[in-house]
């Protein structure tokens, strides 16, 4: 028995390599995806100090949006466009009836307007768009298919096309992102908002404009997330519970880190697919469904700030 | 009339006229009235609790009081919002420290340039072309600012890590990145020792007489205010019991009561 929990797996990993770098791989992706997700509660935890319990939501909702113009017979990028146009707008819409008359409200009233947020969305969406999951215009997006069978190892690993350009996309994502932080007008004003609102608002920075951008950016995340995650399955409200899986991403990560979301999420989504690999067998499979809340717990108990974030220190 | 440094005090830049302000049924300011004119040091002083800070947070938008007019430059409003005070030419420093502690003493001052900074968003995200002549330009007068408060070596510090008084100077220089017209100064020197003191003393005389800004400052340390400030205005229980210079003010009645408490 403890040979098969402690040892058995690794033998496994070194006697049949591909297999280890293909779970490796598949792990990756999943990681990158949650990532993402995980960089969307970010961005607004940061700017704003709101848990944004939305962020699953808006994920289906942008792939909805799309998916349901392109249905209406919008041609495929033009509907993309459209789509981005809908995610600004609905910033917009947030930022104006609910943040800002919230403004100075604590924290939990702001997180429980974000529940409220969630089911109007869902509502709204379904009443457009129906309740019927949707696939994805994946081959209209121009997003490639099929895969690429790599020799190595002794054996033969193989890499989905679509799943490299999610990688791919998500990796620009995060480094456009990083120039955006780092070094634009709007970036330092961002960072500047995140550490006080205070001397923010002292150096004439508008917390309402900043807010919008910060929720644009999320929507954008949001869509990004969407497609990539509806063209795996499809796009339907069931989505929204990957959601719940960057909550571990975020314990793991720190609330207020962009490079903690992505190595939560890598961390993550590597760990339970060779998780469930591995190990799965031994209690019958169905691993991976569970064992990010358990990193998660663990790393609560031992280091509840996080990999990254900002050490939790109040004076009594 | 002409104070040290050759200076000319001007006309009136900012006028507070009757401001209320209750929180609740707490009254912080009760029918305040006084004047700030151009190039001056103007002096708030009064015991604590006396509507000195509400008086700040009134005159750059933080609070709306619920009755009288503030004319700055010649425009009347009851009401202006933080941001329109700071793009009007309003820049202040709070008493207790309020800076971007993750961020960089540099990063800190240039955040006082962004509202001058107007090039398209794009052209940063490329950073290229007239974004990086633009940002260049800036970072420049933020060094000249660096090197006038004698910072140079605290320039990639995060400001977290800086000791009290150094932070205060940071964010002084934060709010001197505005180029503001009117400079508002909540204690500057509270909790620094004497030779702290003395050095904001300094920037502060260096502020004035060099750039013209008008500033206005709250400040406990009387021998400070009666050395640097050119009038003074005198709250108790938000109410402004005195206004003149610092040597009408210091023999005032109503003043040494206050300070000293007096039976009535």
């Amino acid at each position: 028995m403890l040979y098969n929990i402690l040892i058995d797996p690794f033998v496994q990993m070194v006697e049949l390599p591909d297999l280890f770098v293909q779970v490796l791989w598949e792990g990756t992706v999943a990681g990158v995806l949650y990532a993402l997700i995980a960089l969307g509660f970010v961005l607004i935890f940061k700017a704003s100090g709101v848990f944004n319990f939305a962020q699953g939501i808006m994920v289906v909702f942008a792939a909805l949006t799309l998916v349901g113009l392109h249905e209406a017979g919008v041609p495929a990028l033009l509907a993309l466009a459209l789509t981005v146009a809908v995610m600004y707008a609905l910033a917009w819409s947030i930022e104006r009836i609910v943040l800002r008359p919230l403004v100075n409200q604590p924290d939990i009233i702001l997180f429980m307007a974000t529940f409220g947020i969630t089911y109007l969305i869902i509502g709204l969406g379904e009443f457009i768009f129906g309740g019927r999951p949707k696939t994805m215009i994946t081959d209209q997006l121009l997003l490639p298919r099929g895969a690429i069978d790599v020799q190595m190892l002794g054996g033969r690993v193989t890499f989905q096309k679509l799943d490299i350009a999610a990688a791919v996309i998500a990796g620009l994502m995060v480094v456009v992102l990083a120039v955006f932080f780092q070094s634009t007008r709007i970036g330092r004003a961002l960072r500047a908002v995140a550490d006080s609102h205070k001397a923010a608002l002292s150096v004439g920075i508008s917390l309402n404009q900043i807010w919008v951008i910060v929720w644009f950016t999320a929507g954008l995340v949001a869509l990004v997330t969407g497609v990539m995650w509806g063209a795996r399955s499809d796009v339907s409200f069931a989505l929204q519970i990957i959601a719940l899986k960057a909550l571990p991403v975020l314990i793991l990560g720190g609330f207020t880190s962009v490079p903690g979301a992505i190595v939560g999420g890598l961390v993550i989504g590597i760990g339970e697919k060779i998780g469930e690999f591995y190990w799965g067998p031994l209690v019958g499979g169905g691993i991976e469904s569970w064992l990010a809340y358990l990193i998660a717990l663990v790393f609560l108990l031992f280091r509840p700030q996080g990999l990254f974030g900002d050490k939790i220190i109040e004076r009594i | 009339m002409t104070a040290a440094g050759g200076r000319r005090i001007g006309d009136v830049l900012l006028k507070v006229e009757n401001i209320s302000l209750a929180f609740g049924g707490v009254r912080a300011l009760s029918e305040v009235s006084f004047d700030i004119r151009a190039h001056e040091i103007r002096a708030i002083i009064g015991p604590n609790g006396a509507g000195k800070s509400s008086l700040l947070n009134v005159i750059n938008g933080f609070y709306h009081p619920q009755q009288g007019t503030i004319t700055f430059k010649d425009i009347a409003r009851t009401n202006i919002g933080p941001y329109d005070a700071a793009s009007r030419g309003i820049a202040r420093t709070f008493q207790n420290i309020a800076l971007f502690r993750g961020m960089s003493t540099l990063d800190n001052i240039m955040t006082g340039r962004l509202l001058k900074m107007k090039v398209p968003f794009f052209w940063q995200l490329l950073r290229y072309g007239p974004a990086m002549r633009e940002e260049v330009e800036h970072r420049r007068f933020v060094e000249r600012i660096i090197e006038f408060l004698e910072i140079e070596d605290i320039r990639k510090v995060p400001v977290g890590r800086l000791p009290y008084g150094l932070q205060k100077r940071v964010e002084l220089g934060r709010a001197l990145a505005m180029e503001p017209e009117l400079l508002l100064l909540d204690e500057p020197m509270a909790g620094m020792n004497v030779e702290e003191k003395e050095d904001m003393c300094r920037f502060i005389l260096d502020v004035n007489d060099e750039f013209g800004t008008t500033i206005a400052l709250i400040e406990h340390d009387m021998g400070v205010v009666m050395d640097i400030s050119d009038r003074v205005v005198v709250l108790d229980y938000g109410r402004k019991i005195a206004d003149g210079t610092p040597e009408e003010v210091k023999a005032n009645r109503d003043v040494i009561d206050a300070y000293l408490g007096v039976k009535h």
